[in-house]
């Protein structure tokens, strides 16, 4: 690692720290509205692990699906507005190599992920009473959880070569990724078909094993779950890397 | 001693274009260097592959003795680059960018050599101006003053005075000649001649993607472009007959070449004599404009 890395994180944390009204408060709004809309309409009648409030299952959720878009958002915008205006070329120019380059988009975009996600958390304290079964199982989820999406995010903001086509990837992709994950109900509620599609979701398990975290249950075993996050993690890096090695739309 | 630059037989194609077609070029530290050609020539995209910005297909290239992809660590803090498209960050102010580009580098607590670059390129009292609040012209010597940041011993500017008002030019040249004098290796792309032909000391050509002249500027002038006279003939004159296929007709005129100064004399004797009126007579130095386009249409493929 060189002072290059440094800076290129600093700057990255400061680009989205400089406007946080959008990048940090919108989102945490954003979240709050979910759960007072959904509380509202589904606390008298749902129950999750058997005496479980609905609110306080869906403020975990919540704070995932923040992390995750928030993640993604970050890498991905940051690099799409380099490339279209052009100033990407200050960071290929000095002395980075690609892995400071991926680990700088990347940490910052856990970061903010981790940040709008606290937020969250924060925030719909007020609405329900909240456990914290397992901390470390909550950091761990939230940080893998923010590394894959921060990974996708590079992904999608160095192939996409106008805004429209990183709406598409997020509307496409990482949309459907996160709702049909089980933010808002447990997968268990779903018809045994969809539980058996939900297994082949990643995300299903970042949030899984993110919810044990707060309630000490789940739908599948947090050590399991944090293989697949785990596995995901590496091989969306793998890819990632081998992206930026090669120089994939950025060094023509 | 190490070339600053050493470009052997590069070549990069985009689909069925040839950008570059077999480059060779060497570049002496301490050289004031011209790149000169046509839209489209290569010249970017050359730059660009020095840089690291374009991989291409086949060639090398070195920075001070340092390979830019296998060393391009090395490469890279040798060389400051000037894009040639006017780019920025809208987010950060013209200090903080510098700072930032200067830890790209690695480079911490550079204030008295930021300040010093902001002097020169006449940007100290927009230091903590927004880079969105800049006219072009300022943030096109914001972009300068990036390519400095790290001291590099070779600078190249790709067309930095497009867009640029006269006085400031004038200020960039000198600022850019004194690096040169300091010891830094410049290699500079223009398409304005005169500037080329009174700062490089040697010039490249490049026309659709391959070296067609490379010489000092001072033989360049002396073997391809001549003293000439310019003039305009008065209504209804004709040019005499001994002059056919000798003078040239441009846009203002006739330009009529000639060796030596003791010949004007005689030109313009025979031009009188024949009952000629000139107008508008200017004897003119050879200049780098003729040479290019003389090479250009040399070159006709
Ligand atoms: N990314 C690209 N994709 C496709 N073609 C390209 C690309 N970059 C450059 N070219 C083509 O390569 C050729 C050389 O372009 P280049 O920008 O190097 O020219 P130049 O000499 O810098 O011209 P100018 O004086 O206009 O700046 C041009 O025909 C250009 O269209
Ligand atoms: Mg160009």
């Amino acid at each position: 690692m060189s002072g290059g890395f440094v800076t290129l994180f600093y700057k990255e944390l400061l680009r989205f720290w400089k406007v946080a009204f959008q990048t940090v408060a919108a989102p945490v709004l954003t979240a709050m509205l979910y759960l007072l809309i959904f509380s509202h309409v589904l606390e008298a009648r749902v129950q999750v692990y058997g005496s479980l409030r609905y609110t306080a299952f869906l403020v975990p959720g919540l704070v995932m699906m923040s992390i995750l878009q928030n993640a993604f958002s970050n890498s991905s915008s940051s690099l799409i507005q380099s490339k279209v205006t052009g100033n990407i070329i200050f960071v290929l120019l000095p002395p980075i190599s690609y892995r400071e380059f991926y680990a700088a988009y990347v940490l910052a975009a856990m970061v903010r992920g981790v940040i709008v996600g606290a937020g969250v958390l924060l925030v719909t304290a007020f609405f329900t009473p909240l456990q914290f079964a397992h901390p470390l199982w909550i950091f761990a989820f939230a940080l893998i959880a923010g590394g894959v999406m921060g990974s996708l995010g590079v992904v999608a903001g160095i192939w996409a070569d106008k805004f429209d086509q990183l709406a598409a990837f997020q509307n496409f992709l990482i949309m459907p990724l996160t709702f049909l994950s089980g933010v808002f109900y447990s997968i268990h509620s779903l018809p045994s078909f969809w539980q058996g599609v939900s297994h082949f979701n990643p995300v299903f398990y970042m949030i899984d094993g993110f919810r044990y975290g707060f309630f000490g249950v789940s739908d599948v075993a947090p050590w399991q779950s944090f293989a697949v996050a785990f596995v995901s993690l590496l091989v969306l890096a793998a890819l990632t890397l081998n992206f930026l090695r090669r120089g994939y739309k950025l060094r023509g | 001693m190490i070339p600053a630059i050493r470009i052997q037989q590069v070549a990069k194609r985009y689909g069925s274009l040839q950008a570059l077609g077999g480059v060779d070029l060497e570049v002496a530290q301490g050289e004031f260097f011209g790149l000169l050609g046509p839209n489209g020539a290569g010249k970017t995209t050359l730059i660009s592959s020095l840089a690291g910005l374009v991989r291409p297909d086949s060639g090398t290239l070195e920075v001070m003795g340092h390979d830019v992809q296998s060393d391009y660590r090395n490469a890279r803090r040798n060389l400051g680059v000037v894009p040639q498209e006017i780019v920025f960050d809208p987010f950060f102010s013209v200090r903080e960018t510098l700072k930032f580009q200067s830890g790209y580098f690695g480079i911490r607590d550079n204030d008295d050599w930021i300040d010093e670059i902001l002097a020169n390129l006449d940007l100290t009292n927009k230091a903590h101006a927004n880079m969105r609040t800049l006219s072009g012209g300022m943030k096109r010597r914001v972009m300068v003053a990036q390519a400095l940041v790290h001291r590099p011993p070779v600078i190249v500017l790709d067309e930095p005075t497009a867009g640029v008002d006269v006085e400031l030019r004038q200020t960039l040249w000198q600022f850019v000649r004194r690096l040169n004098q300091d010891g830094h290796t410049i290699v500079l792309t223009t398409h304005y001649l005169e500037e080329a032909e009174s700062l490089c000391s040697r010039i490249a050509m490049l026309k659709a993607g391959r070296v067609v002249a490379l010489d000092s500027t001072e033989n360049l002038l002396s073997s391809h472009a001549n003293h000439a006279l310019r003039f305009r003939l008065a209504e209804g004159d004709v040019l005499p007959l001994v002059f056919e296929g000798r003078a040239t007709r441009s846009e203002e005129g006739w330009v009529l070449p000639f060796e030596d100064y003791s010949e004007v004399g005689a030109l313009v004797d025979t031009l009188r004599n024949a009952g000629c009126t000139l107008q508008d007579l200017e004897i003119g130095k050879p200049d780098l404009e003729e040479v290019f386009l003389d090479v250009m249409k040399g070159q006709a493929s």
